[in-house]
């Protein structure tokens, strides 16, 4: 990735005792797509607006390419900004709502007309210019408000939850739409969503929000595979979360207690008697028979015995709720393949749980993350 | 009798009402004074039955002229300061917190609960020559011999304005309070400074209450004719007082409905022009870039 374009340094804001963003830290890289992830109620927002200026900082830094951003009010900063509800201005045709940043920076006659021809075009709303918003469908006040945004070639373009009103289909367009705009005009990117499946496929890296503070800051693979915590196995994807205990600590790694199997495991971040959560996601998990496992003798010390409890066909996979032995539950994919073409499982029968060796992540242990996902 | 069918009972009941009520106190009225405008004075009766367009061909005299044109001068005159005051006012109404507004409404409100003709009386005991504001000025040391501001335009202006200002506040709130304040925030986001904010942004969102405040109280401003009459003396003539004054001093119905339905074309013409500027605005695309 690029130089650093803006950089966040310990920003901070308080609305009277409410601490809505706690010390937060973030470079962003030019051209990259960023994007916030966390439940309503993180500071996710509060974050973007105080980017936008549209929200002054208790206390931290913002600058964007070496100037400082907090002293400039949010009608002379580079940046524009998508809102979750449109905003569009709705005396205003698609056209004006487009040509309204040009023309406040004085664009006028045909460059103002052909700027704004252009982002329309650009979002494929080039017929549309003499609409009135109201006489557009919620799809295309979208465009029309990334027009808005785009047009004025903002440094950097936040992007406020801007999918979270379309239908599923509409959303899935957009994204990959979006994607695309972003690599072809070099804007960097900072998107806000709660949805994590929409941060992890559109983002270069997502940073994990929870009560004001940033969780994780990584590739959307290390974020699912390696999260850093408890709140971000939870928040991001599926996920089993074991209770374990660290029995033992030798040569290269650590001996840990995990439903009554004792398990090696590598990280040796953790000492003696810490309890621990292991996470494993649900496809991560293989589901073995009585007699299936006789067929693979080499598992039986890390099998964990359990009964089936529920069982989903979801087409591609059969998705199954397992007791385990212990009392936990799991979730487990299983796929159609060859090894395993007819995935027949039924309530009440008898299985083991595996995973491949080294595949699980140990994560410190927090109360409120017991249980499964 | 099923629910549905009782509701549209009911809703033909309330039509009918609706109905009757404007046939007996509106148009009949209405049509009344039409038709006397078109027939001839009478010496013992109100009106004889003949027909006649002397009435109107009356209008058409200098001083009449004048006294249409003050009309319109001291009605345009007190709409733009209700607008200019009401602006404002209703704007820190919209944003007061919610707790706060009801209260200011009633504030708003409650000179209504007295007859606007009492309170004109009171703007006389402020006014006069050894009235209240008066002796304000003369304690403060403003003036040192008392200002005559009863009886003049001065005084006629106020009495309309504090008279028809909640006219024009109501519906300006009404508009304001449904402005969508991310708009606001939106315009700033792609560069509106504060100027630009209210031209470009709040005026035009708040334009129908405008329109609809400017419209109560430009039309009432032109008919009212006690508060001329008692704070204007007898030396400023308005439409409203020489209406009055033909239907109870000169006792001259005809001539009195002819002047009556001259204003009423007036103000059906500006209403529908109103009605067509704002056609052509919704229809008209860009912004005259």
């Amino acid at each position: 990735m690029g130089e650093t374009l803006l950089s966040i340094q310990g920003l901070s804001k308080a609305f009277g005792d409410c601490r809505v963003l706690d010390a937060v830290d973030i470079d962003v890289a030019s051209g990259e797509f960023l994007t916030l992830l966390g439940p309503s109620g993180c500071g996710k927002t509060t974050l973007l607006r105080l980017i936008a200026g549209l929200e002054a900082p208790s206390a931290g830094s913002i600058t964007l390419a070496d100037e400082d951003l907090v002293r400039i009010p949010a009608e002379r900063r580079p940046v524009n900004t998508v809102f979750q509800s449109y905003a569009l201005f709705p005396h205003l045709t698609v056209f004006d709502n487009v040509a309204f940043g040009p023309h406040l920076h004085g664009v006028r006659g045909d460059e103002l007309r052909q700027a704004v021809a252009e982002a329309l075009a650009t979002v494929g709303l080039a017929e549309f210019a003499n609409r009135k918003p109201a006489q557009l469908s919620g799809g295309q006040q979208q465009r029309v408000a990334i027009a808005r945004a785009v047009v004025n070639k903002p440094r950097v373009l936040l992007l406020d939850e801007p999918l979270s009103a379309l239908d599923y289909k509409l959303r899935k367009r957009m994204q990959v739409e979006l994607k695309q705009l972003q690599r072809r005009l070099g804007i960097t990117f900072i998107f806000v969503t709660h949805d994590q499946e929409e941060a992890l496929s559109m983002s270069d890296r997502v940073a994990v929000m929870n009560e004001g503070r940033i969780e994780q800051l990584d590739t959307p693979r290390r974020i699912y595979e390696e999260p850093a915590s408890v709140f971000v196995a939870r928040f991001v994807g599926e996920t089993n979360l074991l209770p374990a205990t660290v029995k033992g600590r030798d040569e290269g790694g650590l001996l840990l207690e995990v439903e009554g199997i004792e398990l090696k495991v590598r990280p040796p971040r953790f000492d003696p008697d810490d309890k621990v959560h292991v996470m494993l996601r649900p496809e991560d998990l293989d589901v073995w028979s009585r007699e299936e496992l006789e067929r693979h003798p080499e598992l039986k010390a890390r099998a964990i015995a359990a009964r089936v409890e529920e069982v989903i066909y979801k087409g591609s996979t059969v998705d199954l709720l397992v007791r385990l032995s212990g009392g936990d539950r799991v979730a487990a994919s299983a796929f159609f393949d060859e090894e395993d073409p007819t995935l027949d499982y039924k309530r009440d029968e008898e299985v083991f749980v595996t995973w491949p060796k080294d595949w699980e992540v140990l994560l410190p242990w927090d109360s409120g993350g017991a249980g499964a996902g | 009798m099923s629910g549905a069918a009782r509701i549209g009972g009911l809703r033909n009941i309330t039509l009918t009402l609706i109905w009757v009520w404007l046939l007996l106190f509106v148009l009949a009225p209405t049509l009344m004074v039409v038709v006397a405008s078109l027939l001839e004075r009478g010496e013992s009766q109100f009106v004889i039955a003949e027909f006649t367009i002397d009435n109107f061909l009356r209008l058409f005299d200098p001083l009449y002229f004048q006294v249409f044109w003050n009309s319109i001068y001291l009605a345009l005159v007190t709409t733009l300061i209700c607008l200019l005051l009401g602006y404002p006012f209703a704007w820190m109404i919209s944003r007061a917190s919610p707790r706060l507004r009801p209260l200011l409404l009633v504030l708003v409100i409650i000179p209504f609960w007295t007859s606007s003709l009492v309170r004109t009386y009171a703007m006389v005991i402020i006014l006069k020559a050894n009235g209240l504001l008066n002796a304000s000025l003369l304690w403060l040391g403003v003036t040192d011999k008392p200002l005559m501001l009863l009886f003049t335009e001065f005084a006629v202006i106020v009495g309309l304005v504090y008279s028809l200002l909640p006219f024009m506040i109501l519906p300006l709130y009404a508009a304001m309070e449904k402005l969508d304040l991310r708009l606001l925030e939106a315009a700033r986001d792609l560069g509106a400074g504060r100027v630009a904010l209210f031209t470009r942004v709040v005026f035009p969102l708040t334009l129908p209450g405008v329109i609809a405040g400017c419209m109560l109280v430009f039309l009432p401003a032109l008919g009212m004719f006690y508060i001329p009459d008692l704070l204007g003396g007898a030396k400023i003539l308005l439409l409203g007082n020489l209406i009055k004054d033909q239907f109870l001093a000169a006792r001259d119905w005809p001539f009195g409905s002819a002047i009556s339905v001259l204003l009423l074309i007036f103000m059906a013409l500006f209403m529908l022009l109103l009605v067509w500027a704002r056609r052509r605005r919704a229809d008209s695309g860009e912004m005259g870039l």
